[in-house]
C-alpha cells in the first residue's frame, strides 16, 4: 500500500495536524513503510476470533453513582494557557 | 556510602543509623548536580522537597513508623503526575505543565516514605526504544555514552546504572521499562495489567500501559511493587483482585519450576553471543533445580505489526485531548479554533509522535478500521491465547529482552527498524501478563538482559526465580567503568 500525499493531507486534518511540506513528504514516505509492515496482519487467519479489548476480558466497573469529590476549579485553570473569570477562552466560535 | 548500593542495603543501613536520610538525599542530589550532564537522565531535580521528604522520613524513622522503603530515594519518570512539580512527558506541548495532583502510584510510593529527587527523561509521551526523541535532548547510557540507554524509561534506567539514584519508577507500553533496563545494565518489571493504577499516568495506550519499578536487584523490584500496586477506584480498568503485596516476603520461595523457551524468540535472535550468554543464564536456573521445556507461541511473528495499531490507535485517541485550551502549550495569536488546534499540535508535538497519532488516525479511519484496528484485536486474541496455553505445561518463560546490545545514538533513524526493537517484549504487553528484565551478562563491554514472563499476577513468582538467579550471579552488581 502506498500513502499519497493526499491521503497525508485527509489523515492531517483528521488529526488537527499541520505539516510542512518537507514533513509531509517524511511523513508519507513513514507510513508507507509502516503501513506494509503492518500489512503483515492480512496473512493470519482470524475467522472465528472475536477481538480482544482488554487483556484480562474485564468489562467495565461500575460504582454507586455518589458525589466523591469536588473538582477544584481554580487549582485546574492555573495551569491553562488563558482563562478569564474561571472560563477557558478560545478564538471567536460563532460571530 | 556507595552510590551503587540496593535499597535494602541502604535500609538496612539507615536502621543502622550509618547515615540519616537527608544525608543520603543529599548524597544522591549532589551526584546528580554534578554528574548528570553526561547523560541528561532527568529532566527536573527537586531538591527542596526531596530533603523535606527526607526530614520527615527520618522523624519516622526515629519514631518507629518507617515502612521498608521509608528514607529512601527514588526518581519519578516524567510521565508520572507529581503534585506542584512539573511533569513534562519529555514534551514540548507539557514543558510548562505543573501537574494539579499525585498520580496514585507516587501517591503509594509517597505514603511509603520514599524520598523522590526528581524527574526522569524519557521518550516523548512514552513513544520511542532509545530515549532520542525527548524534547530535553537524548539521554546517554552510562555504560558508553555514544549510545543510547533504550527507551522509552531510559532516563530511569541510566540514572540507576550512573548511581543517581537506587531507584525510580518506569511505564511499560510495549517493553518501555524492560528494553531500558536490559541496555542499562539494571532490573525492570512490568507488571500484569491493571496491578499498578494509571490514575496520573500520562495516558499513550491505554489498554497496554502499565507502571512499575526498575533497581538495582530483583530484591528491591519486589519491595517497590509491593508499595505501588493495588486497587485505585480511580484508574476504571485497575485490577480489583492484583498483586497481593506478597512479593518481598515470597522472594526465598525456591520451589523448583518448569520454565518455558518460546522456540520462535530465539529463532529470531541473530547474534550467536547473545545466544550464548542465554544459555549460560538458563544453566544457572538448573543448577537451581529449575527445568527448561521448549513452548511454542506461533503468533509471535505478528506482535510487532498488532502492537503498532493497536497502540497508535489508542495513541491518537488519547493525545486527541492536547488542544492547546485548558493545559499545556498553545500557540500564539490563533486566527481561529481550527489554526489554534492545528498549530498548537504541531508545535507541541515531536516527529516520532506524530508519525504515531497520523498511523492510529489511520488504523481508525473509515474504510480502514476493520483491516487494522478490528483486526489487530483479532490477532491480540491469538497472541494472548498463545500465552494461556503455554502457561498450562510451563510456570514461566524464558525470553532475551531486546535483540542486540545498546545501540549508538543516530544509528536507527528508520521507524519500522527502530519497532523492531520491540519484537520480544510487545507480546507480553498484548496479553496484559508481567514480565521482569534483569541483567544476564556482557557483550562488547555493554549489557545484556533476559525476561521471565509469567501468567497474570504472578509477580512474586516472577521476583522469586529472578531473585534465586541473582544470589548465585553478580551481573546486577557490575558498575559502568569509570563510575567504580
Amino acid at each position: 500500500m502506498t500513502i499519497l500525499d493526499r491521503d497525508i493531507d485527509k489523515l492531517c486534518v483528521l488529526a488537527r495536524l499541520a505539516l510542512d511540506d518537507d514533513e509531509r513528504h517524511n511523513a508519507r514516505d513513514d507510513l508507507t513503510r509502516i503501513i506494509g509492515m503492518i500489512d503483515a496482519l492480512s496473512t493470519v487467519a482470524t475467522d472465528s476470533v472475536e477481538p480482544l479489548a482488554h487483556p484480562l476480558d474485564a468489562t467495565q466497573r461500575m460504582r454507586s453513582d455518589d458525589v466523591t469529590e469536588t473538582v477544584d476549579r481554580d487549582a485546574f485553570q492555573k495551569v491553562a494557557p488563558a482563562v478569564r473569570d474561571g472560563l477557558y477562552l478560545v478564538p471567536r466560535v460563532v460571530q | 556510602m556507595t552510590p551503587f548500593a540496593t535499597l535494602t542495603e541502604l535500609a538496612a543501613a539507615l536502621r543502622a543509623k550509618q547515615f540519616s536520610s537527608v544525608e543520603l538525599t543529599r548524597y544522591y542530589l549532589d551526584r546528580i548536580e554534578r554528574l548528570d550532564a553526561a547523560y541528561n537522565s532527568f529532566i527536573t531535580v527537586t531538591r527542596d522537597r526531596a530533603l523535606a521528604q527526607a526530614a520527615a522520613a527520618d522523624a519516622r524513622l526515629r519514631k518507629g513508623t518507617a515502612t521498608a522503603l521509608t528514607g529512601l530515594p527514588i526518581a519519578h519518570k516524567d510521565v508520572f503526575c507529581t503534585k506542584n512539580v512539573r511533569t513534562t512527558c519529555g514534551s514540548r506541548m507539557l514543558d510548562n505543565f505543573v501537574a494539579p495532583y499525585d498520580a496514585t502510584a507516587v501517591a503509594r510510593l509517597d505514603a511509603a516514605g520514599l524520598v523522590t529527587l526528581g524527574k526522569t527523561n524519557m521518550d516523548e509521551f512514552a513513544m520511542g526504544s532509545s530515549c532520542e526523541t525527548s524534547y530535553y535532548g537524548c539521554v546517554r547510557n552510562p555504560w558508553d555514552v555514544e549510545r543510547v540507554p533504550g527507551g522509552s524509561s531510559g532516563g530511569s534506567a541510566a540514572a540507576i546504572a550512573a548511581g543517581l539514584t537506587p531507584a525510580a519508577t518506569g511505564t511499560d507500553t510495549g517493553g518501555s521499562i524492560r528494553q531500558p533496563a536490559a541496555f542499562s545494565g539494571v532490573c525492570g518489571l512490568k507488571p500484569t495489567y491493571g496491578a499498578v493504577s494509571r490514575f496520573g499516568m500520562v495516558a499513550f495506550a491505554s489498554s497496554l500501559d502499565q507502571g512499575g519499578p526498575l533497581a538495582r536487584s530483583v530484591a528491591d523490584l519486589a519491595l517497590l511493587i509491593d508499595a505501588m500496586a493495588g486497587f485505585d477506584e480511580r484508574d476504571s480498568t485497575s485490577a480489583v483482585h492484583g498483586h497481593p503485596g506478597d512479593a518481598a516476603r515470597s522472594l526465598h520461595d525456591a520451589k523448583p519450576r518448569t520454565i518455558g523457551v518460546p522456540k520462535e524468540y530465539f529463532a529470531a535472535l541473530e547474534d550467536p553471543a547473545l545466544a550464548a550468554l542465554f544459555d549460560a543464564a538458563r544453566r544457572v536456573f538448573e543448577q537451581d533445580g529449575h527445568r527448561f521445556v521448549e513452548v511454542s507461541l506461533p503468533h509471535s511473528a505478528a506482535a510487532v505489526p498488532t502492537y503498532y495499531v493497536v497502540a497508535s490507535a489508542e495513541a491518537s485517541t488519547n493525545l486527541a485531548r492536547y488542544d492547546g485550551v485548558r493545559y499545556g502549550h498553545r500557540c500564539d495569536a490563533p486566527r481561529d479554533l481550527t489554526d489554534l488546534y492545528e498549530r498548537t499540535r504541531s508545535e507541541g508535538f515531536g516527529r516520532e509522535v506524530k508519525r504515531r497519532i497520523l498511523t492510529g488516525t489511520y488504523a481508525l479511519s473509515v474504510g480502514y478500521f476493520d483491516a487494522y484496528y478490528v483486526k489487530a484485536q483479532r490477532v491480540r486474541r491469538l497472541i494472548r491465547d498463545d500465552f494461556l496455553k503455554a502457561f498450562e505445561t510451563v510456570d514461566a518463560l524464558f525470553a532475551p529482552t531486546a535483540p542486540s546490545i545498546a545501540f549508538p545514538i543516530g544509528q536507527i533513524s528508520d521507524p519500522v527498524e527502530m519497532y523492531q526493537q520491540d519484537v520480544f517484549t510487545v507480546p507480553a504487553s498484548l496479553a496484559g501478563i508481567p514480565a521482569l528484565a534483569l541483567p544476564c551478562g556482557f557483550h562488547a563491554g555493554l549489557p545484556v538482559g533476559m525476561q521471565l514472563i509469567g501468567p497474570h499476577f504472578s509477580e512474586s513468582a516472577l521476583l522469586a526465580l529472578g531473585a534465586g538467579y541473582q544470589r548465585t550471579t553478580d551481573w546486577h552488581r557490575r558498575v559502568p567503568p569509570g563510575l567504580r
